[in-house]
């Protein structure tokens, strides 16, 4: 058995149920749902990054999230709510939130003091020194937040295969059930390149942007001494 | 949304030993990882500057998602699909992939003036590792060793969709007859297993590094 066999056969790449189509499905679930949690999570991670208040509720999700079953959560909202489009995107969403809540609130808080206190003494409002100083010296760590809710998300999205039957994890799903190995791999296999390739993507561009928000310096301040270290990743 | 309360009992003995399962699946890919991570971590930790080469491979193998992983195990372990040793194998490698980076973490934040000290004070390096350097070091290998258990425990359940998982197999069969009380069973119980997993290594942490208590509270 050559388990390459679907990935390798062109029809499977076409029409409504091919590869590519699947994978468009799987990329727009994605961007969609860390889209909505970021419109939500990046203002409240300022506030709260910038007034300190609530970085308790903030310590509190980002560990509780961890313990979440995704595919419970997942198939309790369906079984409430509906198979629709919706309430699918709307469970990604809120899984997509706490990483980059965290990132933001931990990158504002974390500006550092003395930028900060020049910004005062220059005269900036307090609107100016969350635009012009803390943004910028936040947004390398609030992009590995989007970094990791979308690997989340995408790892997520395919589980949503499952009441939903788009996206990549439909292989997974129609292969297990058929006893369709090749195909199977060929979900796994599109799903693992996916994940991989925005991984190093969003990883490209938060490295652009620490080289921006602090030219001339190979290890900012501002990231902390391990970026990793405030917002730990979890796996998928 | 009322719990069948009945149907509960009735199922008393099939959901005890989905739990039994649940444990197995995923505190032995955590032991294995904690037992190949501390020597690995250590050696990738001497490797001075191609360390962070190895951490963002690992870093790479950390991205990708877990279904994915566990449907690829048979290519690499020869195994058959429904085989629950996939499932242990591929949570133990992500374990590692975060723990061997928690080790090198902690092992980074040994400031070097203490290092110094012990040798001064006439420590050979086998005993500076274990009686200077690991013992600082394990905060942080203890806060990934968390992540990790919590994750795993979270992650045995997907593995449902390719006829395994354990108390996932709850997800499956309510959402199969539109019947939530296997559902509500299912994230009650992993939920717990998390949340007592996770005091459970912190009590061991507050006991085996007792110095650290009044300053840790993470």
């Amino acid at each position: 058995m050559n388990i390459f066999s679907y990935l390798t056969d062109p029809a499977n790449w076409e029409g409504p149920a091919g590869i590519w189509n699947l994978l468009l499905q799987q990329l727009a679930y994605t961007a969609a749902s860390v889209a909505i949690a970021a419109v939500i999570a990046i203002p409240l991670g300022i506030f709260i990054g910038h007034t300190g208040r609530g970085s308790f509720l903030v310590i509190g999700v980002s560990n509780a999230a961890r313990a979440i079953p995704t595919l419970g959560l997942l198939v309790l909202v369906v079984l409430l709510l509906g198979t629709g489009v919706g309430p699918i995107i709307g469970v990604l969403a809120v899984l997509a939130l706490p990483p980059i809540l965290t990132a933001t609130a931990a990158g504002i808080h974390g500006a550092d003091p003395e930028a900060v206190h020049a910004g005062r003494a220059l005269g900036l409002s307090e609107r100016q020194v969350v635009s012009k100083v803390e943004w910028p010296l936040a947004l390398p760590l609030v992009i590995s937040g989007l970094r990791s809710s979308t690997l989340q998300v995408v790892a997520t999205a395919t589980v949503a295969a499952y009441s939903s039957g788009e996206g990549l994890g439909r292989l997974l799903i129609t292969g297990n059930a058929t006893r369709d190995y090749p195909q199977m791999f060929a979900g796994a296999f599109m799903v693992a390149v996916l994940a991989v390739v925005l991984d190093i993507l969003l990883g490209g561009v938060g490295w652009l942007a620490s080289r921006h928000a602090s030219p001339g310096r190979r290890t900012s301040r501002s990231r902390g001494a391990s970026p990793r270290g405030e917002t730990i990743d979890q796996p998928a | 949304m009322n719990l069948d309360w009945a149907w509960i009992q009735r199922n008393l003995a099939m959901i005890g030993n989905l739990l039994v399962d649940h444990i197995i699946l995923s505190v032995l890919p955590v032991l294995i990882a904690l037992v190949i991570s501390l020597p690995l971590g250590f050696l990738v930790f001497k490797t001075k500057r191609v360390a962070n080469v190895i951490l963002a491979f690992l870093g790479v193998i950390y991205s990708i998602p877990s279904l994915a992983l566990f449907v690829m195990m048979p290519l690499i372990l020869g195994t058959k699909i429904l085989n629950p040793v996939n499932i242990v194998v591929a949570l133990a490698i992500y374990s590692i992939a975060l723990l061997v980076r928690s080790v090198v973490d902690g092992l980074r934040s040994v400031p070097a003036s203490v290092k110094q000290s012990a040798t001064a004070v006439g420590y050979g390096w086998l005993r500076r590792l274990f009686r200077v350097e690991l013992p600082l070091a394990m905060p942080v290998i203890y806060a990934g060793l968390r992540v990790v258990t919590v994750s795993s425990i979270a992650l045995v359940s997907v593995a449902v969709l390719i006829g395994s998982g354990a108390l996932g197999k709850l997800f499956d069969l309510g959402f199969g007859s539109f019947f939530y009380t296997p559902i509500i069973v299912g994230l009650v119980l992993m939920l717990a297993l998390a949340l007592v997993a996770d005091a459970l290594i912190l009590l061991i942490q507050r006991g085996t590094l007792p110095w650290f208590r009044k300053r840790r509270t993470a």
